[in-house]
């Protein structure tokens, strides 16, 4: 079986520059390398913030976005693809084909550039 | 790999003939959705078949009608060839595009012309035309508006649907519609020159790649189109051009125009630009564009900078004022005043320039206001308005360039009170 282990944090906790949080962010890697080498790790990825998210729907053949994670309350998460697009507008043209975006939401969201330095909330 | 040089070859393909054969499978396959995916087939079939089959003579020719032919074959697939069938027919019949290079600029100049449609909002304008046909990422273009990239990519999500929607013709517009949408044209290729000449963010002042492919565009524009603004704004974007090596030193930090090396400025463009001036200043009717490259042209002519004609700048912006007034030529203006006139007559003008209020966020207003304050001798003055400027700055060498400023500032004036 393969199972997804899906993370949630209140941001201002994770990236507020405490000892805590530090400590948190610096054990990822040890514990992917873990991971790696017991053989349970097949692929993870770290998102960026929800501000860098757009939702892509299409009702009536018709592509609509909306800036952020926007989902519908009763919406939950099914599942995800990891693609390769050229840019944020590539992505949401692979998104919006996913059979997906007619019922519910495809949230878009980059994976985290990590030459780029860490948020500070 | 059979043949080593495929990949260099497709990644060289990519680079230069991207975005053409994106504006040639538009006009062909009759909307930007189907094109862009065809466009990725191509290249993705490219990938697949250069190495093992070698590059094609012409990738352009061959992108396009790998596109065209999986994208036809798909619809087929998909059982749309029924509803579709008469245009269909005719796309699949139709012998290969002649891959002739003016087949070429006229779909570039379509898709110019569709990206900057007066129907399309104005920043989606500029965003569509830096994605579409100066091919930036929507993350690019996100860092040149300072704007989040999920803003930029609803604004060309929501553009293509309008473009979709209303049926905005992939065109050059007619002769009565051609003066006005050509304005709005001019007005996105110096946005994506500006970006490129004076990046607004990050770590290099000038982006040579967006400036370079402004000023490709630009010389498209005037050459297909009888228009002297458009023969202007590609006079101005030479002379920018003609001293770009000299704007920065090796360490990427800001020379002034007084200090650059006047020896190295590109003298055949500034040449190309004089002529161009001239034949856009022949028409009578002189616009923005030709005047402000009037200007850059008075500074290129002149051998040293205390040589230029500042009298000459003066009513040149003068005129500017009278065609198109903004605070930002305002400002100029009153910088040239200062060099013809000396420091307080240059200080009013600034002040005026000024005073309601549209330069407050704009950092070179206060350091010119700083930089005559200064020469009055007014340090105290002159030291908080460095400060308000650098405050304002983004650009690190520009950062660099005032806070080395106020540091020789903040020296003077201890060394006069020891």
């Amino acid at each position: 079986m393969q199972y997804v282990c899906l993370i949630y944090f209140d941001p201002k906790t994770v990236f507020n520059g405490s000892a805590e949080s530090n400590a948190v962010l610096g054990a990822v890697g040890p514990n992917n390398e873990a991971m790696r080498a017991s053989g349970h790790m097949v692929s993870s990825e770290a998102l960026t913030l929800p501000h860098e998210a757009i939702t892509v729907r299409v009702r009536d053949g018709k592509v609509s976005t909306t800036d952020g994670p926007f989902m519908e309350t009763r919406e939950v998460l099914g599942g995800f693809v990891l693609i390769e697009a050229r840019d944020l507008n590539e992505a949401v043209q692979v998104a919006s084909a996913i059979p997906f975006a007619k019922l519910g939401s495809v949230e878009v969201r980059p994976v985290v550039d990590f030459s780029k330095p860490r948020p500070q909330l | 790999m059979s043949n080593p040089g495929a990949r260099d070859a497709l990644e060289a393909a990519y680079r230069t003939e991207a975005r053409r054969v994106l504006a040639t499978l538009i006009r062909l396959l009759g909307g930007f959705d189907a094109a862009e995916e065809a466009m990725h087939e191509a290249f993705a079939a490219a990938a697949r078949q250069w190495p093992e089959q070698g590059v094609p003579a012409n990738p352009y020719a061959w992108l396009v009608s790998a596109g065209r032919f999986r994208t036809i074959d798909r619809w087929r697939r998909e059982a749309r060839l029924e509803r579709a069938l008469p245009e269909l027919a005719a796309m699949a019949e139709t012998t290969p595009e002649p891959a002739m290079p003016e087949d070429i600029q006229d779909d570039e100049l379509r898709l110019i012309f569709t990206c900057c449609h007066p129907a399309l909002a104005a920043d989606a304008r500029a965003a569509l035309t830096l994605r579409e046909v100066g091919g930036l990422t929507t993350e690019e273009i996100a860092r040149a508006y300072l704007a989040t990239a999920p803003a930029i990519a609803q604004r060309i999500v929501r553009a293509k649907a309008k473009i979709r929607e209303d049926a905005i013709p992939y065109e050059v517009p007619s002769r009565a519609e051609l003066p006005a949408r050509t304005d709005s044209v001019l007005q996105v290729l110096y946005l994506i020159f500006n970006e490129g000449y004076a990046a607004t963010e990050g770590p290099s002042l000038t982006r040579g790649d967006l400036s370079a492919e402004a000023v490709r565009l630009g010389r498209l524009v005037a050459e297909l189109l009888d228009d002297p603004e458009a023969l202007g704004l590609l006079a101005l974007m030479l002379l920018h051009e003609a001293r770009r090596a000299t704007r920065t030193d090796a360490a990427g930090d800001v020379v002034l125009l007084e200090d650059q090396d006047r020896s190295l400025w590109d003298r055949d463009r500034i040449a190309e630009a004089r002529g161009l001036i001239a034949r856009a200043m022949s028409g009578g009717r002189i616009g923005a564009y030709t005047l402000q490259a009037a200007i850059a042209a008075v500074h290129a002519e002149a051998r040293a900078w205390a040589e230029t004609d500042w009298g000459r700048i003066v009513s040149l912006y003068d005129l500017l004022e009278r065609a198109a007034p903004s605070p930002v030529s305002a400002l100029n203006r009153a910088a040239a005043v200062a060099m013809r006139d000396g420091p307080e007559a240059g200080l009013a003008a600034i002040e005026a320039a000024m005073a309601d209020g549209g330069l407050d966020a704009y950092h070179l207003a206060h350091a010119a206001r700083a930089d005559m304050l200064r020469r009055l001798g007014r340090t105290p003055e002159a030291r908080a308005a460095y400060e308000r400027a650098l405050e304002l700055a983004r650009q690190p060498a520009e950062q660099r360039f005032l806070a080395a400023r106020l540091d020789q500032l903040v020296k003077d004036q201890s060394s006069r009170l020891v």
